[in-house]
């Protein structure tokens, strides 16, 4: 099966607020059709970073290019048809249903008078599936708990249908199961129709687990990028975060896993892993 | 694309067109409803007064015709501030109901803001010190109007991001200074009385004119079409800044065409009747209980707004031994929702 | 605390500042009005006040007002200082708070329905619709998290007000000897007095200024924080109740001789208090004397841009007074979207 590719690119990207300057000469290209996360410390940039790939912000200097145009060229509409973004903290009307919400994804399809085509019905049913809050269709957001509410939202941004998806920490003040089950939900999204997601995750482990991909920023400045595995390393953690760690395969994806080493409970042996067990000498 | 489980797609799209069609018909529903109460409370301006006169005399005068007594109680006095009290009402509800949308916050409109008294202000200055038309009277209170919405925006912005509470806080501070220079100008022009000081700081509809209307019948009939085109987007502005432009608006020509139709509205409207108090405040959220969350509400909005100007007047003049202006009914309904409005945003912890 | 200095900086030079702008203030309210009177003129009239003089009559009047002048806004001024400590807000101004209205709005009842008309009887009722809207409007702004912070009191006050000056306007229409009475008592308002109404206040105004200054030193501690007094020994309960008190009869009683003045109290506190620090054995006669200050400068100003006529007192305080609620507006903390 194949699916559709877009080439999405920053290319020297300069941008921040006011007169404090964020991203400092940023260049990258997103990887098509896999699961990209953006890590770093608090307020390192990696929100503004995902913000200006999204067009929420607009760079100072550098451009970001999407099939080679640059996106602010674009009309707005027909970027949103292809490039989504779930913000961090989405604010909910009162009173609304969630099928009026999820709806609202549709509205880079729709003309102005806003009536629902047969693909719109079936795009906002098919986002609801995925998420598995069909059964909540007629419900008002309030009654909603956290998780289900973040899962409306995330509906919403897949019935807007884009090949692009970006998400800011779509599963920051969820409990761990929600977290597990959304992240899950996003790789069945990118699976089945090759969605190209780029997430920012707080969670390190989290992160190297569910990412085709990574980009680490440190300060503004992107200092690597690469598959989970090889970006992972303990040098790397100590240079973004300033944590000394040691990295262990985890158990059940074999992805990297961060273990860190504070001044506590540090027995003084470092385990290894060998052979997909981890041993401690 | 992967087509998913075709039976159980067929089944949820079902599930959300029904819940679709029966939001809808609601909205249609209360729409219809509250046209018809507008076109009952209107019929009722037109006839009800000191002497009563029957429908086809009304209907006549209407028409053009001369009808002894009809022609001037119904054409000079009722008619204009029947259409006064429509369209201002009209407009004080659309205005209200874009600004609790934008910003949202059912405090934040109009009214509590301080935008109508600095558009009341600039009337009472042109009348009393400038003796100026009333298109120079309109022109000056949409200009204060703006002025004082971008004064306010300027003063409440402060270091970091917005926040509603210093808006509101501004906003009391500049309602304020207002109604002091609007009684100084009463003071120094001699009408320092009663009910002229009533129109200016609290609204009504006595004495309009037909030659007042033609500016507020011209901008209604500009903006509110326009408020229609942009009802979509406003539904996706509810859902914040960055929701709303990753859903392809345009964010900042949206916005400055909403925030400035809706002052625009009210300042015109103001500069007739004066800052008709708690319309624009009421008419949103009244409208959205009726009619539903999550659809677009203006037009509801505005027909709860004209009822309540409209309902308002006739009780003033009728219900009781002595005539109130319109303003001073509304506001008594309009303080206890006030109060209960914070006695709900302080449970919920919005302060 | 640091006692490095017993006395705020510049203490002494700005004291001799205010009582100088006092003597203008006096002088000019002595001076100006339907008939302006010289320096010389005042001199000449002063030295004769007990003669039948035409200068002697003008200037028996004024000194009335001018002292009625003086005393409510030193009422005001220290009413101001106490709410703002005791409610731990510098926005707390009893006009902001919706008190002076309360009060206003039982007074016109009591003319209206009881037909009351002398200054005894709008006392009792003015401090009764005191009590009650500070009451009220303190409920509300406490609800919900966090207590009364200063915005949810502020927005309880102003709600509260909107809504009683609807029904103060309200009882007011039908009733036009109760507009010519309330006017008389608001215009007049510092003028409208009579040497009677002035004994009758002075009273107030000296147990209210006592007992500020009793819970100067407690209420120094209580601005440290709740549990930092405690820690000290204050009775948090207590002062705040007695303070708040004070402050509420206070505002009541001039409301009641002077009709409703709003933002005297926050504009005499927030100078003083830029000017000379937060030590309340400091702030509250200083505020008492700026507030005096304040009031009777704008009631010259009323006088002045109003004549022939007079502009009320309120209306210039509230357009000098607004302007710095809106500046502090902008420097308080609020919790932003």
């Amino acid at each position: 099966m194949s699916f559709k590719k877009h080439v999405y690119q920053a290319k020297d990207l300069v941008a921040g607020y006011d007169d404090r300057i964020i991203l400092d000469h940023i260049s990258l290209e997103i990887p098509s059709n896999q699961i990209s996360v953006i890590i770093g410390a608090n307020a390192c940039g990696k929100s503004t970073l995902l913000k200006t790939l999204a067009r929420i912000i607009k760079p100072t200097s550098g451009e970001v290019l999407l099939d080679g145009q640059p996106i602010h060229k674009i009309p707005s509409k027909q970027l949103a048809q292809v490039v989504g973004l779930l913000p961090q903290s989405p604010i909910v009307p009162e009173g609304i249903t969630v099928a009026d919400l999820v709806g609202r994804g549709r509205f880079p399809h729709q003309s102005m008078f806003g009536t629902w085509s047969r693909q719109d019905y079936e795009a906002v049913a098919e986002a609801m599936e995925i998420m598995h809050i069909t059964d909540l269709a007629n419900r008002h957001i309030d009654e909603l708990s956290g998780g289900q509410r973040q899962r409306v939202w995330i509906a919403m941004a897949l019935a807007q249908q884009t090949d692009i998806l970006f998400l800011d920490e779509p599963t920051t003040y969820l409990d761990i199961t929600y977290q597990i089950e959304i992240l899950d939900m996003l790789t069945d999204l990118n699976r089945k129709y090759g969605t190209t997601i780029v997430m920012v995750l707080h969670d390190i482990n989290l992160s190297a687990r569910y990412a085709d991909y990574l980009f680490a920023v440190r300060q503004g400045k992107l200092v690597a990028q690469g598959k989970p595995s090889e970006v992972i390393t303990s040098e790397l953690i100590k240079d973004v975060f300033g944590l000394d760690s040691t990295i262990i395969q985890d158990p059940i994806s074999n992805s990297p896993s961060v273990v860190p080493i504070g001044r506590y409970h540090a027995s003084g042996t470092i385990p290894t892993t060998i052979g997909g067990k981890v041993h401690v000498r | 694309m992967i087509m998913m489980n075709t039976l159980s797609l067929t089944h949820t799209v079902e599930l959300i067109r029904l819940g679709r069609i029966s939001r809808k018909r609601r909205w249609l529903i209360v729409t219809g409803i509250l046209a018809i109460l507008t076109f009952a409370l209107c019929a009722a301006m037109l006839l009800l007064g000191n002497t009563i006169y029957p429908v086809r005399d009304v209907v006549a005068v209407l028409a053009g015709e001369e009808v002894k007594g009809a022609s001037f109680a119904v054409g000079t006095i009722r008619l204009p501030r029947m259409l006064a009290g429509l369209l201002a009402g009209f407009a004080f509800g659309i205005s209200g109901y874009i600004f609790q949308t934008m910003l949202r916050n059912p405090l934040a409109n109009p009214n509590v803001i301080g935008i109508t008294s600095g558009s009341s202000a600039a009337a009472v200055f042109c009348i009393i010190v400038l003796q100026s038309s009333k298109t120079v009277t309109s022109i000056a209170s949409v200009i204060a109007g703006l002025a004082t919405s971008l004064l306010i925006y300027v003063l409440s912005r402060g270091k970091s991001s917005f926040s509603i509470g210093r808006l509101i806080l501004v906003g009391i501070g500049i309602q304020a200074m207002c109604n002091s220079m609007i009684t100084y100008l009463m003071l120094i022009g001699e009408e320092h009385n009663l009910p002229a000081a009533v129109r200016w700081l609290t609204g009504s509809l006595n004495g309009v004119r037909m030659d007042e209307l033609p500016s507020l019948i011209v901008t209604c009939l500009i903006l509110v079409p326009l408020i229609c085109m942009l009802s979509r987007p406003l539904m996706m502005l509810e859902l914040g800044e960055q929701a709303a432009s990753s859903l392809g608006v345009r964010t900042d020509p949206v916005r400055i065409m909403l925030i400035a139709s809706a002052v625009i509205l009210a300042a015109i409207a103001t500069a007739i009747t004066g800052p008709i108090a708690s319309v624009a405040f009421l008419a949103g959220p009244i409208a959205v209980r009726l009619a539903g969350a999550g659809s677009a509400n203006s037009i509801p909005a505005g027909l709860v707004g004209a009822v309540l100007v409209l309902a308002g007047d006739l009780a003033g003049q009728f219900a009781f031994t002595t005539k109130f202006p319109v303003g001073i009914i509304t506001g008594i309904i309009g303080a206890p929702y006030l109060l209960f409005l914070l006695i709900k945003l302080n449970r919920r912890g919005d302060f | 605390m640091e006692r490095s200095r017993l006395y705020p900086k510049h203490f002494t030079f700005i004291l001799i500042v205010t009582i100088a702008l006092f003597i203008v203030c006096v002088l000019a309210s002595l001076a100006f009005g339907a008939r302006w009177l010289t320096l010389s003129e005042l001199m000449e009239g002063l030295k004769t006040l007990q003669s039948d003089t035409v200068t002697a009559n003008i200037l028996e009047k004024r000194w009335l007002r001018t002292i009625f002048g003086l005393c409510c806004g030193a009422a005001l001024g220290i009413a101001g200082v106490l709410m703002q400590s005791v409610t731990r807000n510098p926005l707390a101004d009893p006009s902001i708070l919706g008190v002076n209205t309360g009060a206003a709005l039982f007074v016109v009842c009591g003319m209206a329905f009881l037909r009351i008309s002398t200054p005894q009887e709008y006392i009792w009722f003015a401090l009764s619709g005191a009590m009650f809207t500070a009451i009220f409007v303190f409920g509300i702004g406490s609800m919900g998290r966090g207590g009364a912070t200063p915005l949810k009191l502020v927005l309880a006050g102003a709600a509260t007000t909107a809504a009683l000056s609807s029904l103060i306007t309200a009882v007011m229409i039908p009733r036009t000897f109760v507009m010519n009475q309330f006017r008389f008592w608001q215009v007049g308002s510092v003028g409208a007095g009579t040497w009677d109404s002035l004994l009758l206040f002075l009273p107030f105004l000296a147990v209210g200024a006592l007992v500020a200054i009793f819970c100067a030193p407690g209420l120094n501690a209580l601005a440290l924080g709740e549990e930092a007094a405690r820690g000290l020994g204050v009775k948090t309960g207590w002062l705040r109740f007695v303070a708040a008190f004070a402050g509420v009869v206070l505002c009541g009683a001039t409301t009641a001789v002077a009709g409703p003045i709003a933002f005297v109290g926050l504009l005499a506190t927030h100078v003083i208090r830029l000017l000379l620090g937060p030590d309340l054995r400091f702030l509250i006669p200083m505020s008492a004397l700026s507030g005096a200050v304040i009031l009777t400068g704008s009631d010259v100003i009323g006088r002045i841009i109003g004549s022939p006529g007079e502009l009320e007192v309120g209306v210039v305080t509230a357009f000098v007074g607004a302007p710095l609620l809106i500046l502090l507006a902008m420097k308080v903390k609020v919790r932003s979207i």
